[in-house]
């Protein structure tokens, strides 16, 4: 068989993720009049700038080979933080978003210390901090939704627009630029790629494993508090309860973008198509009216098992 | 001789007094290694005897207890492989410690990728990776992955990696292990333009043919102590071993050049038959015939179509054409369970990925396959466990201070006899042995190799695979030479004989001859 097209092996599973981007996006633009003009596709970044946020601190540490399952708790935890600062202990909005993200930096930074300093399985750890960090954020609000709407300083972040961007979709945006320069243009991006690829091949080549694993984390937790300012401004409010198992649509996104869990093989922009992938199953029962919205976990589920299994075959042919 | 000259240089490492203790071993004691620049010095010793640790030590995977380190003439003191690397100690491991996903280019410069602007520079990562593979003259794209490209290849990328970090000395550790004869030579190539360049290279290897055509030094170890450093030309091959092992040079002679009784295995009857095997991309054509009783040895390079000849036997892989008898009955379906079940036995090539588990006590290993085919259900007595596991850790000196203690934990050479001691505790009546004595030590290999004789001295058919050469020539009754996947000779009694062997698979003699016999 012989195809005019050549398409690196190692590019077949994001050409993949980017042919079933487009089948859907272009399906969903013919049915429904006015999905893709600009303004819903600016919608459609803005509605899923946390989500796409925490999935590109999670690409990082799935392509190291690690999984961080407190990304939901932290960004709930960061947006009450931000109302907390804003609201009660009026803080200005320079002091305050540096603050949140500060404490999402320290949360991975501790995660990554414990994984690394106890040689414990990153899954428990972030287990064990998903469960902190979301107590912290109940017991800080009791349970209540913390309302940030009319302040002085926090309200132009909420009003700002840039070619109908607002300021959550143009982070995004940003955010996935900077992160592909990363991943490909530093030593560090490279080192995640090393020690997903082999742990002990990376510390007998001399790379710096133990401070690549804990910054992967940190960064992990930064971009989770940069969703949970991204949700406050959103929704203008801090919530405890916002963004549960957000982490494992995040996994998800990054999976479906092409990143291998076992680590060592993936990229960012998989992850950017894994999300919007994402973002334009959960609309579809918005536009269809009568559908019911469980209808979308039933596609991600079928999406990701076909990913999975099509990973693997390409993985074996390989071989 | 040129190397002679430029080895009388001063030393450029010098390790003294060398002691790493680890809980309840003492792994060196007083070691001294002194390594000059422009030579190439075997570190040699059996398995346990401290090369591995020593050179932990050396690259900074350990810390010394005791000793001193000196690099041209400075005290060093490695605290990890990063840093070993920056002073000019590069190591290539065996199974290549690079990252098989990313690019050539990558694997050569990680770590140290040049950069513009505070990013990485491709373009000239591309070009220094190409800059340090010229002296070693391959020119392969380094843009693909790393993975693309044979063990052999990767190992040449591992060693410009370390000329790309100006390394002064380089340690080869059993770098010959998965290469074939051709790429032995290529690597033999390179190795000399180091040394001709002034680099000091250590090397290991189990290959005592390969020690001495290309080492200047040796330098033996055994049990942790230092037995002596030598020139390679004042040590006979014979002397050597007995320094390695401890033994005395009569002792070592007698093993040798052992070799198997050449009894002929005309009359008993044959166990194994198989008839045009073939399967695309592994073997083509074959037939091969196993009396009971008899050692039938597969003698061919690295892909030539030994394992992939024993996978096929054991059911492992199905043949695309082709018929398998055993007693006679043609089998159908074949499989492992169904091979199992027929008595066929195989201890496969790569004990760590596919024999050994490592967490399970030694006990456990060995009874492993027969509770398999007994059935979960009916489980074996802990006595009896205990019985068998006895009997084997003794009749195969199995060194282990019980019978509970984790196989991982064991050395490599008694790894492989837990194995064997697996597939030998149910009995029986053709064993194949792919590789049983890869990476292990030479006393631990005559063992084996005593083992091979005894056993089919007691009836059992035998199919032996080693990629040495003399050892399949000691121990083998008829010998089945392959090249290519095919079967192009095969050999019995008399005409058994490593040159007459080795020219049959260089194709070097018109091979008519051995064609007639396969015909017969």
């Amino acid at each position: 068989m012989r195809t005019r097209l050549r398409i690196k092996p190692q590019h077949l599973s994001l050409v993949a993720t980017a042919a079933v981007f487009l089948l859907l996006y272009g399906a969903a633009a013919l049915r429904y009049p006015g999905f893709a003009s600009w303004f819903q596709t600016t919608e459609l970044i803005a509605t899923n700038a946390p989500l796409g946020l925490a999935a590109i601190g999670m690409t990082f540490v799935i392509l190291s080979g690690g999984i961080d399952l407190s990304v939901g708790a932290i960004i709930a935890l960061s947006s009450i933080l931000l109302a907390k600062c804003l609201v009660e202990w009026n803080l200005p909005v320079p002091l305050a978003i540096p603050t949140v993200l500060v404490g999402g930096i320290l949360f991975g930074t501790a995660s990554g210390v414990v994984i690394r300093w106890f040689r414990l399985p990153p899954f428990l750890v972030t287990l064990a901090a998903m469960f902190l960090a979301r107590g912290i954020a109940l017991v800080l609000t009791e349970e209540k939704r913390l309302s940030i709407a009319g302040h002085a300083t926090f309200d132009p972040l909420v009003d700002f627009l840039l070619f109908d961007f607002n300021l959550p979709a143009l982070i995004f945006v940003v955010g996935i630029v900077v992160a592909i320069g990363v991943a490909r243009y530093t030593r560090f991006g490279r080192n995640v790629y090393a020690i997903g690829g082999s742990e002990q091949s990376a510390l007998l080549m001399g790379l710096p494993v133990g401070r690549t694993t804990v910054m992967i984390y940190a960064l992990s937790g930064l971009c989770a508090a940069g969703g949970g300012i991204l949700y406050a401004i959103g929704s203008q409010s801090g919530d405890a309860s916002v963004a549960q198992l957000l982490e494992l649509d995040a996994i998800a996104a990054v999976v479906i973008g092409g990143t291998l869990l076992s680590g060592g093989v993936g990229s960012m922009g998989g992850t950017l198509l894994g999300v919007l992938i994402l973002g334009v199953i959960t609309v579809v029962p918005v536009y269809e009216g009568d559908l019911n919205s469980w209808w979308t976990k039933i596609a991600i589920g079928g999406l990701l098992l076909v990913f999975i299994v099509l990973q693997r075959l390409l993985q074996r042919q390989r071989h | 001789m040129t190397n002679r000259a430029t080895s009388t240089n001063s030393p450029l490492l010098e390790l003294r007094g060398i002691t790493k203790r680890f809980p309840g071993v003492l792994a060196l004691d007083g070691v001294d290694f002194t390594l000059r620049a422009g030579e190439v010095h075997a570190l040699l010793g059996e398995n346990g005897a401290g090369k591995s640790t020593l050179i932990k030590v050396l690259t900074g995977v350990y810390r010394r207890d005791t000793g001193s380190m000196q690099l041209g003439g400075l005290e060093i003191d490695p605290q990890n492989p990063a840093q070993a690397e920056q002073l000019g100690i590069s190591t290539v491991y065996q199974e290549v410690n690079l990252i098989r996903e990313l690019s050539v280019a990558e694997n050569i410069s990680i770590g140290r990728q040049p950069r513009r602007y505070g990013l990485i520079d491709w373009q000239a990562c591309r070009l220094r990776a190409q800059e340090a593979l010229a002296p070693l003259e391959l020119s392969i794209d380094v843009t693909q992955p790393l993975r693309t490209y044979s063990i052999a290849v990767q190992q040449m990328v591992a060693i410009a990696r370390a000329l790309d970090q100006q390394a002064k000395v380089l340690v080869l550790d059993e770098p010959t292990s998965s290469l074939d004869t051709a790429e032995v030579e290529q690597l033999f190539r390179v190795m000399r333009q180091l040394r001709k360049d002034g680099m000091g290279i250590v090397f290991v290897s189990h290959f005592l043919d390969q020690v001495y055509a290309i080492s200047d030094r040796l330098t033996v170890l055994r049990g942790g102590n230092l037995v002596g450093e030598y020139g390679a030309e004042s040590l006979p091959r014979l002397e050597l071993i007995s320094k390695m092992i401890g033994k005395e040079v009569a002792q070592v002679a007698d093993m040798e050049n052992r070799h198997a009784a050449t009894q002929a295995a005309g009359p008993h009857p044959v166990v194994l038959q198989a008839q045009g095997l073939n399967r695309r991309g592994a073997v083509e054509d074959m037939d091969l015939k196993i009396h009971s009783g008899e050692v039938v040895g597969l003698a061919g390079l690295l892909g030539s179509g030994r394992t992939e000849t024993a996978r096929l036997l054991f059911g492992i892989d199905q043949p695309d054409s082709g018929t398998i008898e055993v007693d006679g009955k043609f089998v159908r379906k074949h499989g492992p369970r169904t091979a199992i079940r027929n008595r066929i036995a195989l201890a496969p090539e790569d004990r760590k990925e596919a024999g050994i588990i490592p967490n399970l006590s030694v006990r456990e290993n060995i009874v492993l396959a027969l509770q398999g085919r007994r059935g979960w259900l009916r489980r074996i007595k802990r006595a009896e466990q205990q019985l068998l596991a006895d009997r084997f850790i003794r009749a195969l000196n199995i060194a282990t201070p019980n019978s509970e203690k984790p196989a991982g934990q064991l050395s490599g050479g008694n790894q492989q006899k837990v194995i064997l001691a697996r597939w030998l505790a149910m009995q029986p009546k053709i064993l194949i042995l792919d590789e049983p004595t890869r990476g292990i030590d030479v006393g631990a290999k005559a063992e084996i190799e005593n083992l091979v004789t005894e056993l089919c001295a007691d009836g059992m058919a035998l199919l032996f695979i080693s990629s040495e050469l003399a050892e399949v020539c000691r121990d083998s009754h008829r010998i089945v030479v392959l090249r290519d996947r095919r079967k192009i000779a095969e050999l019995t009694g008399e005409e058994i004989q490593l040159e007459r062997i080795m020219h049959i698979i260089a194709d070097e003699q018109p091979t008519e001859e051995a064609e007639d016999r396969t015909d017969a």
